[in-house]
């Protein structure tokens, strides 16, 4: 009994290994973030939002080793002209990266960011405290709490070319935390780019604020060093007639968890996320988890997702679609698909509609299958062969969330490397 | 060219028997017919030829050129140069009809040992032949037969072939949902390819497509076999009596 009392809580635990960064405009919000977390508590396997997804490596004190992958290939997004901002195991590079400064943007490392006042003060933890209900997202006020790097963006005009932060490891052990925050005046426009393995454990929280008019488009490739774990959250708030378009791209990692909470406060607003993902081996774990609240008129919500699975994988998904009272004319839409390839994968997904408004127009499906038999047999009677045949039906099959890419020179992009991928893990 | 000896065949899944000991031999620069009622296992056949999955030969063989056709893959048949017009074309949503063509196309050149076809002489290749069939640079680039109409998705079948150019043609019931006119032109597609080298098997119900495309040997199947083999004029012989005569004849 007295032992038992004397044990630390999990969240104890975790908050002993971190040091809080001081002296500056978010101290108040780390302060709060840090009470939120402490209140909440870290997620446990019995948490309703954590059903079908173990958290117990992501909230462990120490983070396990990740074993770096060798790659030769050409990075992703490497011959589009972009502002690369480098991080290496998780901390900004200033060597490695451009210089950042770009008409229409004004880039800055959080942890630089010092001044009193800053404008980042009002965004900083604000969506991240906003996306706490109606359900609990401990690990993104912990990340509030303790993040001890990221970038703050903010955006007065359309800016010329994307943003692109470029994740690098040189640590087998590394335990990550970053924040970035990003807020787009009226009529502003920016593409934000990710891509490449942050550390052996991440957990990283983007909080967007689109204003009205405005148009974020993000685009983010999730390393593909098997071992690594990662926890994601990406809040964002959409103004009148403003734009968010979020797609992620996830090969290997053996646990992944993407969250993703948008709110449309401005009448006809549009936001997509989307994902495809394909995955490997019986310890690869995906989850994507999204919440989207409709709290205007006129606006439409997407959410499309795709997961390739084989060799005993396992995809998750959980997407909400909340129309308020008043949301009148709301177009939400909801797509979770999986394809598995052998009967040891397996797809989980949770599709929840709540709606309070009277003139609506959602729809949700959900559907998991094999390989269509009669297409496989129809491609391999004109001369593809086997794998070819199952690699060109898994890239169709994959078409529909890589489709939600508006620039076709990305989407061609990440469609290479699903082939790639395809190709590599040859079956 | 296409050898078929007493090519008995069963469901793998149920204890049916579909074919019975079919015999066919089609020579180089034919064409045959099989006409038959439904369910006779016209489509079977063709099927079982091409390696469709769901089927058990329980006895005799089939050969292309002196090739055991029944141990190969499927693509390793259409290599050796087999084809099938499918009678129910299949939609392949996301995967675009010219992407389609060329990967076949390649594939087959690959593993034949030749070289590629480059993606300009493709292109000039796949216009002129689509042209041909009247078919449009939009449904091109469509997905695999994603809301083509019926008698597109036809067509589409015939430009396959001849993008394809193989040995051994077989098209099930490629006329039906054919309009007129789409049927000469596909009529006038598989003319084109009737050459010294070249076999056709054409099922069909119907006397109208061999108007086009005239038959030097017609067969009759009914429950599994060849019941009757003549010359084109049993195929007007159907158009005229139905098949209640012939099936008497062999009873
Ligand atoms: N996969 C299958 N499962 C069950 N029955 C089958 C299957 N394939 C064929 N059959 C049966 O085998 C028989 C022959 O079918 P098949 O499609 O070969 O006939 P067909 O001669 O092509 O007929 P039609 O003129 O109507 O196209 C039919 O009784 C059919 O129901
Ligand atoms: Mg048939």
């Amino acid at each position: 009994m007295a032992e038992a009392a004397l044990k630390q809580t999990p969240v104890a635990a975790m908050i002993a290994t971190l040091d809080q960064p001081s002296g500056g405009w978010s101290d108040a919000a780390r302060k709060d973030a840090l009470a939120r977390v402490q209140s909440m508590g870290l997620p446990q396997r019995r948490d309703e939002y954590w059903k079908y997804t173990r958290p117990d490596t992501l909230i462990q004190p120490e983070a396990l080793p990740a074993a770096l992958r060798v790659s030769d290939e050409v990075a992703l997004f490497d011959h589009i002209d972009r502002l690369k901002i480098v991080f290496v195991d998780g901390v900004f590079d200033a060597d490695a990266s451009d210089d950042l400064t770009l008409e229409g943007i004004n880039i800055e490392r959080l942890a630089d960011a010092s001044a009193d006042i800053h404008w980042a003060r009002d965004l900083y933890g604000t969506l991240e405290t906003r996306g706490q209900s109606p359900v609990a997202r401990p690990l993104a006020a912990l990340n509030t709490a303790f993040a001890p790097d990221g970038i703050l963006i903010h955006v007065t005009a359309k800016v010329s070319k994307p943003v692109n932060f470029i994740y690098r490891r040189t640590s087998e052990t590394a335990d990550a935390m970053l924040h970035h925050c990003i807020k787009l005046e009226e009529g502003a426009e920016l593409t934000l780019l990710e891509n490449g393995p942050v550390a052996a454990r991440f957990n990283g929280v983007l909080e967007v604020e689109v204003a009205d008019n405005a148009a974020f488009h993000h685009v983010r490739a999730q390393g593909r060093d098997h071992e690594q774990r990662a926890a994601t959250h990406i809040f964002t708030r959409l103004g009148t007639e403003s734009t968010f378009k979020s797609f992620t791209l996830t090969a290997n990692g053996v646990m992944t968890r993407n969250d993703c909470v948008i709110e449309l406060t401005g009448d006809d607003a549009n936001a997509t996320v989307a994902g495809a993902c394909v995955g490997d081996g019986s310890d690869f774990h995906h989850d994507d988890t999204v919440f989207v609240t409709h709290d205007a008129v006129n606006c439409e919500s997407r959410q499309v997702f795709k997961k390739v699975l084989r060799n005993g994988a396992t995809g998750v998904f959980q997407g909400k679609i909340l129309v308020k009272a008043g949301a009148q004319k709301t177009d939400g839409y909801q797509i979770s698909q999986s394809l598995l390839l052998d009967e040891d994968s397996q797809f989980l997904a949770k599709p929840e509609l709540e709606i309070y408004a009277d003139d609506v127009a959602c729809s949700h499906g959900s559907t998991s299958g094999a390989i269509d038999e009669d297409a496989l047999f129809y491609l391999r009677s004109r001369g593809v062969p086997h794998g070819a045949a199952t690699d060109l039906l898994t890239l169709a099959f994959l078409a529909e969330a890589v489709t939600e890419v508006e620039d076709e020179t990305l989407r061609e992009e990440i469609t290479g490397r699903l082939a790639d991928w395809l190709e590599r893990h040859a079956h | 060219m296409l050898s078929i000896k007493g090519l008995k065949v069963k469901l793998e899944d149920e204890d049916k028997q579909i074919l019975k000991g079919v015999d066919l031999e089609i020579e180089a620069g034919k064409v045959h017919a099989i006409m038959g009622p439904n369910g006779s296992g016209k489509s079977t056949l063709s099927y079982v030829l091409s390696g469709k999955d769901g089927y058990e030969v329980t006895g005799g063989s089939a050969t292309l050129e002196g090739v055991d056709l029944l141990d190969m893959e499927p693509e390793e048949r259409a290599a050796a140069g087999l084809f099938l017009a499918f009678q129910y074309p299949v939609e392949i949503p996301g995967v675009g009809n010219m992407t389609f063509l060329r990967t076949a196309v390649n594939a087959q050149r690959k593993a034949r040992g030749e070289e590629e076809m480059s993606a300009a002489e493709f292109l000039k290749v796949v216009r002129a032949r689509a042209k041909e069939l009247k078919i449009d640079a939009e449904m091109l680039k469509r997905p695999v037969n994603v809301g083509f109409s019926g008698g597109e998705k036809k067509r589409n079948e015939i430009l396959q072939m001849a993008m394809l150019e193989p040995k051994m043609c077989i098209l099930d019931e490629t006329d039906s949902g054919l309009d007129v006119d789409a049927m000469k032109l596909v009529a006038e597609g598989v003319n084109a390819l009737r050459t010294e080298g070249r076999g056709f098997l054409v099922i069909t119900h119907y006397q109208r497509l061999l108007d086009h495309i005239k038959p030097d040997v017609v067969h009759i199947m009914a429950d599994g076999r060849i019941i009757k083999t003549g010359g084109p004029e049993l195929a007007l012989e159907v158009e005229n009596n139905g098949y209640a005569d012939i099936l008497a004849e062999v009873a």
